[in-house]
């Protein structure tokens, strides 16, 4: 008698496709998985059609790992179809979780995105060609997906089971994430409980970090290709570089700041923040040496796109979502 | 146009140690001012997270006053210092999120000041009312998705938009 696998699923709506590339980047784990589980649906690798999915028994996928945002109509309805159709949804990746860098269009409307991507100068488009949502062909009326006014995470559109945060997630920790769901499928694990966060640290950024940290006061804000040599062992912030390390959950070794480089802040809120951006606000204030209102706006000069640098990976997922310009159009 | 039945929401944070104080004097020496701030007391204007600004800006406040001790004047001795560090950063932030910079104001009044207190605040609703109501994602209660041809072509160029070489 055949063993009859689990299911397994993965998709993409908003994002890069990094999630997939971390994905392979298991090595010989991805054979686990495929020891593990039937593959059912995975459109980068594997055919398949929606209408097997929607074809599918309820709850019948057992577990699916949805990477990117909702910027279309399309995403919302693969969303809350595979919702329907999985046991365990996990929000995989930074866009499914809180937005990550396409959340950052969340700040203009989306006419001036369109407008952008096909008639400036990037694109040579004489006649003001526009992609329509709709157009009748002899054999019927075809149709591309709508845009969403703002892009939303996954789950502001359905239930999450887990959260697995990171651009992408860390190899080591996909690793470990699976042999979780297998042991867990063997009866050697329980299931962490819903809404958790899996696969990361339970700390900073900052914690994981290697460099030193001494009091922390800074007279200006610097680009790090601004300041060289960069000090190998010295924490960045302390050396006038916004370091998005203190609002940043930990998981990810500490990998830019150990390479040299700032970290962006791809793995998220730290455990108990409740506003990524307010909690580097709130980092960023902490080290500016100056007390009078011009200096420490000489100082907050040197950040030249404060709501992208404290916003740049969970614009979509904070408390505003959305600039006001994005929300407001009818 | 603005709507003239339109009441800001306020919400206003208060130190325990002067702009509380303040408030509680205005109060005794029955002061008359706007009614349209909500306050909560805190320790002391370091206390102030950001995440409490923009929690109460996306839950449908209109404008958020920000109250503490003269600079020098701290409780805490310098934590007033930290407060304006993080007003200031904040404000830049409220901007590119396309909210009014003036939604979010930073007043010093020190336990004697009741009467620079209320009319802070007084002037405060009235520079609220004039910017009219926030209401915050109430945008989104409509269709989520937009005909992308259309609004492209009704947005078309501001020069701000047009990438030069």
């Amino acid at each position: 008698m055949t063993h009859i696998k689990p299911k397994f699923a993965m998709y993409w709506a908003a994002s890069c496709g990094g999630c997939e590339i971390a994905v392979l980047n298991t090595h010989e784990k991805i054979l686990d998985v495929d020891a593990n589980f039937d593959v059912v649906f995975w459109p980068v690798a594997m055919d398949a059609k929606y209408k097997d999915v929607e074809a599918m028994e309820d709850c019948s996928i057992l577990l699916t790992l949805f990477n990117g945002g909702m910027r279309n109509d399309e995403n919302e309805h693969i969303a809350k179809l595979l919702r329907q159709k999985s046991k365990i949804l996990v929000a995989f990746g930074s866009c499914a979780c809180e937005g990550c860098i396409p959340g950052l269009a969340n700040l203009s409307p989306v006419g001036e995105i369109v407008h952008t991507a096909f008639n400036t100068i990037t694109t040579d488009n004489p006649h003001e060609i526009y992609p329509r949502t709709t157009f009748d062909v002899p054999e019927g009326e075809l149709h591309i997906p709508k845009l969403s006014k703002i892009l939303r995470p996954l789950d502001q559109v359905v239930d999450v089971d887990y959260y697995m945060p990171g651009c992408p997630p860390e190899s080591h920790q996909i690793a470990a994430v699976i042999d979780l769901v297998i042991d867990a499928l063997h009866g050697r694990v329980n299931l962490p409980p819903k809404g958790s966060v899996i696969g990361v640290g339970n700390s900073t950024v900052c914690d994981e970090c290697p460099r030193a940290r001494n009091i922390k006061m800074i007279k200006a804000f610097k680009r790090i290709q601004d300041i060289a040599p960069v000090d190998p062992t010295l924490c960045i912030l302390e050396q006038g570089v916004p370091c998005n390390g203190p609002a940043t959950r930990s998981g990810c070794n500490a990998r830019c700041p150990q390479a040299g480089a700032q970290c962006i802040g791809c793995y998220g809120p730290a455990e108990g923040v409740m506003d990524y951006g307010a909690r580097l606000i709130t980092a960023f204030s902490s080290v500016i040496d100056a007390n009078t209102s011009e200096e420490i706006d000489r100082i907050l000069d040197g950040i030249p796109d404060p709501t992208g640098q404290v916003y740049r990976f969970n614009l979509a997922g904070s408390l505003l979502k959305a600039s006001q310009t994005a929300w407001k159009v009818k | 146009m603005p709507d003239n039945n339109f009441e800001p929401t306020i919400i206003g944070f208060t130190c325990n140690w002067c702009s509380y104080r303040a408030a509680d004097l205005a109060g005794t020496a029955r002061m008359k001012y706007a009614p349209n701030v909500r306050l909560v007391r805190m320790m002391c204007s370091g206390r102030l997270d950001p995440t409490f600004v923009l929690r109460a800006l996306s839950s449908g406040a209109d404008g958020i006053m920000i109250t503490g001790c003269h600079p020098g004047e701290c409780h805490y001795i310098e934590q007033n210092y930290k407060a304006l560090r993080r007003f200031l950063l904040l404000r830049r932030v409220l901007k590119g999120m396309g909210i009014e910079p003036e939604r979010v104001k930073l007043v010093w009044a020190s336990a004697a000041e009741g009467a620079r207190f209320a009319s802070e605040t007084t002037a405060f609703v009235e520079e609220i009312r004039k910017l009219g109501s926030l209401n915050w994602g109430k945008a989104d209660d409509g269709p989520q998705t937009v005909d992308h041809v259309e609004s492209s072509v009704v947005n078309r160029p501001s020069s701000e938009l047009e990438v030069t070489a």
